[in-house]
């Protein structure tokens, strides 16, 4: 694995000075996949943040070939850009390794773009996905997704005086695509960069159709102030909201076991689209909602190799 | 130049089997669907290098065609009806970022209710997304339009994505006999795509697809409408060119029987060969009966066409599509506008026809030129073949 003094003399795939909000998860998530890479990349996006913050033109923060085409279809774009590289490759007409790429936000995968997403993976081009998961369609306005979780407040599942934001838990997307016997799916957090890079290196190591979901706090969508973003990333872990682990030719594998479990309420504290959760009268739904957690982190232990198998916090930090 | 007996279907897919594209994505749709399928056993068989890319939709269809000729690659699919529809989203999207995309549209009646036969409604909605449009009357014409369409995408001037419709079941699963180019001409024909830009450069890195606010966007939509005005002229081209390889000749329109026409018919596709019998039956009695074909329905041949109507009196134009704007079909509202205001111009009344695969007979087209003596009592719109 690349170390971190290797990994800054590489040039970043992007610039500074793109628009995304300051304190955004995505940029990182960008840089450290890319840069993973040993050989040349070209990336597909789908519609949302991080395609219109990146790509107002004429400007383009961009160093590297970058397609967009539309919202729901960027796993079907990127498996034409696979094919077609694959065809002039046999014709002669290019030459050397090229790695596809595609970007997705929650929005972009979860919901309009899963069909989109499962065509691709189950036809088995060679290409990695990344969803840049902040759990809501935060491009147009902090909308509800299919990753929002239960209980957060979005503007079309608002926190009112009888609801109290998502009423159903998010879709297990990771395992989903898991299901899809792909030879590499991984979940991954901002705040723990050396594990995203890692998984990032094995996913270009691997051929064939690979999947990264990648936690990404979002500034806008989830309010908190803008120095927490590594924190949140790495809280979401620790509680094991968002576990990190892979799945590796139908091995589940944990990536880093938090040390200790922290409760959940760690994690929603700092954001406002949990606020309401802390008034009166909401304690039973806080208590439910640690009861998934614990239930679903519990059900994920059960599918991973034993402990001493796992990384351990160490190779995470 | 060897004949062989094909299906509209298969003569495009030969076509295809010909033109040896380097990425093919496509989904099935009756009755388009055996051109995917003759394709697939082509791919199977190892009769051509593409990679074909058995898609989940339609919309990913057009999204992976997108994909790979942005790529660089030479790129087909073929489709219909629901299938166009499924695609509407990413087909302004294709011409907006000026990739050559090459479709094999096979005109078909759009839900609901559902319904599998021809009309025109799936490609007449498809008629602003910057795509240029050739309908062909036969099997012939649809295999002759699909290899020229190849040069017509990608001439740089053009660089638009191009749909050849044929209609369907009428040509699409009608056996004609048909001449098909040697397969070293036809590869000589088509020649190879130069893109000027590939994301594939990886040297020379592209951003593709980027947001467009109101300082922009504006000048990029006209840079298409600039290249649909040019494309006319390199599509006259091109026909000259494979006129001199096949002897046969094409033009945006065709004019049967018209020069000294006093009544005609204006029509699109397979109606266009029935109308042409009705001529012939007429003029053997003295009626001076004519035919005007639009061959290339995008870019609209508004010149040519007023050109050859001046001197009818009394035109009929038929639409096998209702626009359902109360003011008749998409091809009666386009010619009304090319003859607007030219001092020489016929009289003018529209029939809407043939929806949902409705049968078209010779009675029918006798019915519209018997009609068009007597122009001066019709009303301007009008159906046939449907109970009221
Ligand atoms: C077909 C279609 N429907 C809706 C939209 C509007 N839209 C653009 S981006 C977006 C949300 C994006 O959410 P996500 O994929 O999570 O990305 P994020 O903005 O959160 O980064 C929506 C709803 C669109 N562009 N296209
Ligand atoms: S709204 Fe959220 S995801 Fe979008 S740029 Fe801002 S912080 Fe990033
Ligand atoms: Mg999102």
């Amino acid at each position: 694995m690349a170390t971190l003094k290797e990994l800054v003399l590489r040039e970043s795939p992007i610039t500074g000075g793109h628009r995304a909000c300051a304190g955004c998860g995505f940029p990182q998530i960008i840089r450290i996949v890319l840069m993973a890479a040993k050989d040349p990349v070209v990336v597909i996006a789908a519609t949302g943040c991080l395609e219109v913050t990146t790509t107002i033109y004429p400007y383009s923060a961009w160093n590297v070939p970058f397609l967009h085409n539309a919202f729901e279809n960027a796993a079907a774009t990127a498996s034409g850009v696979e094919a077609a590289y694959e065809a002039l490759l046999r014709k002669g007409k290019l030459k050397g390794k090229i790695n596809v790429v595609a970007f997705g936000g929650d929005g972009g995968t979860y919901d309009i773009g899963f069909q989109s997403l499962s065509g691709a993976m189950e036809r088995g081009h060679n290409l990695l996905y990344v969803c840049y998961n902040n759990e809501g369609y935060m491009n147009t306005g902090v909308q509800r997704s299919g990753a929002t979780p239960r209980g957060a407040s979005t503007t079309t599942e608002p926190a009112g005086k009888v609801r109290q934001g998502k009423v159903r838990p998010r879709k297990d997307l990771t395992a989903i695509m898991a299901a899809h016997d792909l030879p590499y799916v991984a979940q991954a957090s901002v705040g723990y960069y050396m594990d995203l890079l890692k998984k990032a290196e094995k996913a270009f190591s691997i051929e064939g159709p690979k999947f990264l979901n990648v936690l990404q706090p979002c500034r806008l969508g989830w309010p908190y102030k803008p120095e927490l973003t590594f924190e949140l990333g790495r809280l979401a872990v620790q509680t094991a909201i968002w576990p990190l682990y892979e799945v590796e030719n139908g091995k589940w594998k944990l990536t880093m076991k938090p040390r200790e479990k922290k409760p959940i309420t760690e994690f929603m504290k700092h954001q406002d689209r949990f606020r309401h959760l802390f008034r009166p009268g909401n304690e039973e739904l806080l208590a439910d909602l640690q009861t998934e957690v614990d239930r679903n982190w519990q059900t994920l232990l059960e599918k991973c190799l034993p402990a001493g198998q796992a990384g351990g916090e160490g190779g995470s930090k | 130049m060897p004949t062989a007996a094909k299906t509209g279907n298969e003569a495009m897919a030969e076509a295809m089997r010909q033109i040896n594209p380097d990425v093919v994505a496509a989904y099935p749709i009756t009755p388009a669907t055996e051109i995917v399928m003759i394709f697939a056993s082509f791919v199977a068989d190892g009769l051509v290098d593409t990679e074909y890319i058995p898609v989940e939709s339609e919309h990913s269809a057009m999204s992976a065609c997108v994909g790979a000729s942005a790529a660089g690659a030479r790129v087909m699919t073929g489709t219909s009806s629901q299938g166009l529809a499924l695609m509407y989203e990413i087909l302004p999207i294709a011409s907006a970022l000026r990739l050559p995309i090459i479709m094999s549209d096979v005109n078909r009646a759009l839900s609901g209710p559902i319904n599998i036969h021809c009309d025109h409604s799936d490609t007449m909605a498809a008629r602003d997304f910057g795509w240029i449009q050739i309908f062909s009357e036969n099997a012939q014409e649809a295999y002759d339009n699909l290899i020229q369409a190849v040069r017509i995408a990608e001439h740089p001037k053009v660089k638009l994505p191009t749909m050849v419709t044929t209609d369907g079941f009428i040509i699409s699963h009608c056996l004609e006999k048909i001449e098909i180019l040697e397969d070293a001409q036809a590869k000589q024909f088509v020649g190879e795509r130069k893109a000027e830009v590939s994301l594939l450069d990886v040297e020379h890195p592209v951003t593709l697809g980027a947001l467009d606010l109101p300082d922009y966007y504006f000048e990029h939509k006209l840079q298409v409408a600039e290249a649909m005005r040019q494309a006319s002229q390199h599509i006259l081209e091109i026909a000259k060119e494979f006129e001199q390889q096949t002897g046969r000749k094409y033009d945006l329109i065709e004019n049967y029987k018209l020069d000294d026409a006093e009544i005609a018919i204006v029509a699109l596709g397979s109606t266009a060969g029935t109308t042409k019998a009705v001529v012939d039956e007429l003029r053997s009695k003295g009626v001076k009966a004519g035919l005007l074909k639009i061959r290339v329905f995008r870019p609209f041949p508004a010149e040519a066409l007023a050109k050859a109507l001046a001197n009818v009196a009394a035109v009929a134009v038929l639409d096998r599509a209702d626009s359902y704007s109360a003011q008749g079909g998409p091809v009666y509202t386009e010619i009304s506008s090319a003859l607007y205001g030219k001092t020489k111009a016929p009289k003018l009344i529209n029939y809407v026809y043939g929806l949902g695969g409705r049968d078209v007979t010779i009675d029918d087209i006798r019915g519209v030129f018997s009609d068009l003596q007597k122009i001066d009592k019709m009303p301007t719109f009008n159906y046939f073949g449907v109970r009221e």
